[in-house]
């Protein structure tokens, strides 16, 4: 367990729910569009592309690839720098913001595209953030 | 009939730029607001209509003695007050009102009070649950997140984005109000603080006070004041998300690019009628987008369009030539700097004047990309 307060915790909504629910059981849930097929992210009760409201949550596969990230070299609570802020890809399609952890914060060590996998970090007892690591699988 | 115009009659910066502790934020709208009252030849109690963003528009009304009937408080990031100039014309052409203050007033580097900063964020808002968790502390290394993916995509190197800030600060060398105006060279700009990678400290915008304000009225008002009108050609405005990880596309803005669309559509202009471009620039990157997103280059070759010195004192698109953003000043949100450059060049009276400027278009961003206006100021009235 990992629990590190300092950095920020979000406050959960009614929409956001079972994203956080999801996080702490160590799945990235998201929503599938039962009208168009579209999966997205972040939650809302409809779908962002044909307003459906027939939509299911659905477990993503965790699996991402890097498709832009700086690296920051601010202060910033419970982070030390320099540390990557980054926004990848998920196979599923949806964007999302992260860091990229487990591995050398440099751009020779974070190349774009490279693929990645979820890691969770709890930050209480009902905040855990979705991370990413270098995945070595062939994606 | 004679077609009805809206123009700007009035122009001013604050009478200080740069650090001014000695003033308190609202201070710094009324001295920018007196200063272009004064410009155009107009007193508080000709002023029905008022606008502004950071402040309540009732706040600098009371505080100057306005009694509005009209009032616009779009408060969307730094080019809110090209989005104030495009509802003030559409309302003084539709007979909402007459003549319309836009003001401006930062607090950016005294902080006095401290500006609200709409970072970090509430932490029930979706940028609180989905990216303020991130550790980024505002646009340093937020903003810039789309420019690897740009680089990437296009191949193009960290030098070409070092000669962003290099080229501007040869106009700021002419600008006796520019906050910087020693030269760089793109060594310099590479090996100065690393701020958020790849963006050093050169590459990133001062926090500096000022302000600025603008009055627009009928062309049939100004003819009768002693103000140098500048005609308004068009004016867009579009918006694309708060999230900066569910921006469409990393190496475009749609923002940027509805707004131009529209903007450049109203004027009925071509991209080669332009004669001065104003892209506000708090980092290095957003004039490359600018210039791609407006239509002045194509997707991917802004860079080598202002390596080639295109953008430079000299060349054929003068952008930023009060020194930009970069080195200019930036107090938070800068647009209202930009379109005052603009009026300046096509009045003939900018610090580096670039000859027989007729058409001038001021484009702004608002927030991480969240939000974009245009507008395109004119000597002659179409
Ligand atoms: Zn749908």
């Amino acid at each position: 367990m990992n629990v590190t307060s300092e950095k920020f915790l979000p406050i959960i909504t009614p929409e956001t729910e079972h994203f956080w629910e999801g996080t702490r059981q160590e799945e990235l849930r998201l929503q599938e569009c039962k009208s168009c097929g579209l999966t997205y992210f972040p939650p809302r009760p409809f779908c962002p592309d044909c307003s459906s409201k027939s939509i299911s949550v659905v477990i993503g596969s965790g699996k991402a690839k890097l498709y832009s990230y700086v690296i920051s070299h601010l202060p910033s609570p419970g982070f030390k720098p320099p540390f990557s802020i980054a926004v990848v890809e998920l196979s599923e399609g949806p964007r999302m913001m992260t860091n990229i952890v487990e591995c050398p914060q440099t751009p020779e060590v974070l190349v774009l595209d490279m693929p990645l996998v979820v890691v969770y970090e709890e930050r209480s007892d009902n905040i855990t953030v979705p991370l990413f690591k270098p995945h070595e699988e062939i994606a | 009939m004679k077609r009805v115009r809206a123009v700007v009659i009035g122009a001013a910066e604050t009478t200080e730029l740069g650090e001014i502790p000695d003033s308190s934020q609202v201070q710094l709208h009324a001295d920018a607001a007196l200063n272009a009252l004064n410009d155009a030849g107009l007193k508080v109690r000709d002023v029905d209509g008022i606008a502004t963003a950071g402040e309540n528009p009732i706040t600098i009304a009371q505080y100057l003695g306005i009694e509005p009937d009209w009032i616009d408080g779009t408060s969307v990031g730094g080019c809110s007050f090209m989005m104030h100039v495009r509802h003030s014309v559409a309302s003084i052409l539709s007979g909402l009102c007459t003549t319309v203050l836009i003001t401006h007033g930062e607090s950016g580097k005294s902080r006095v009070p401290p500006p609200e900063w709409p970072w970090p964020p509430r932490p029930g808002s979706y940028e609180g649950q989905f990216e303020a968790p991130f550790g980024a502390m505002g646009p340093p290394d937020l903003l810039t997140m789309p420019v690897l993916r740009y680089l990437s995509d296009y191949n193009v190197p960290l030098e070409d984005l070092a000669m962003v800030p290099v080229i501007q600060r040869e106009w700021a060398a002419m600008n006796p109000k520019a906050w910087f105006k020693e030269p760089i060279t793109v060594e310099q700009v590479l090996e100065s603080k690393m701020i958020a990678y790849p963006f050093t400290l050169f590459m990133c915008c001062p926090r500096t006070d000022g302000g600025g304000a603008l009055v627009i009225t009928t062309e049939e008002r100004a003819n009768d004041l002693p103000g140098q009108e500048v005609y308004i050609l068009g004016a867009g405005e579009s918006g694309e998300t708060m999230l900066i990880s569910q921006m469409q596309d990393f190496t475009s803005s749609r923002a940027f690019r509805a707004s131009a669309a529209k903007a450049f559509g109203e004027a009925g202009i071509e991209r080669n009628d332009v004669d001065h471009l104003m892209l506000y620039d708090a980092f290095a990157h957003l004039p490359i987008f600018g210039l791609e997103d407006l239509g002045f280059c194509e997707k991917g070759q802004a860079p080598e369009f202002i390596r080639e010195r295109n953008t430079a004192p000299g060349g054929k698109l003068p952008v930023n030539t009060n020194g930009g953003g970069l080195s200019y000043m930036h107090s938070g949100m800068y647009g209202m700097y930009a379109m005052q450059e603009s009026i300046r060049q096509v009045r003939g009276v900018a610090a580096a004047q670039v000859p027989n400027v007729g058409i001038s278009v001021a484009h702004g961003i608002g927030g991480m990309f969240s939000a974009s206006g245009t507008v395109i100021f004119s000597k002659a009235p179409s």
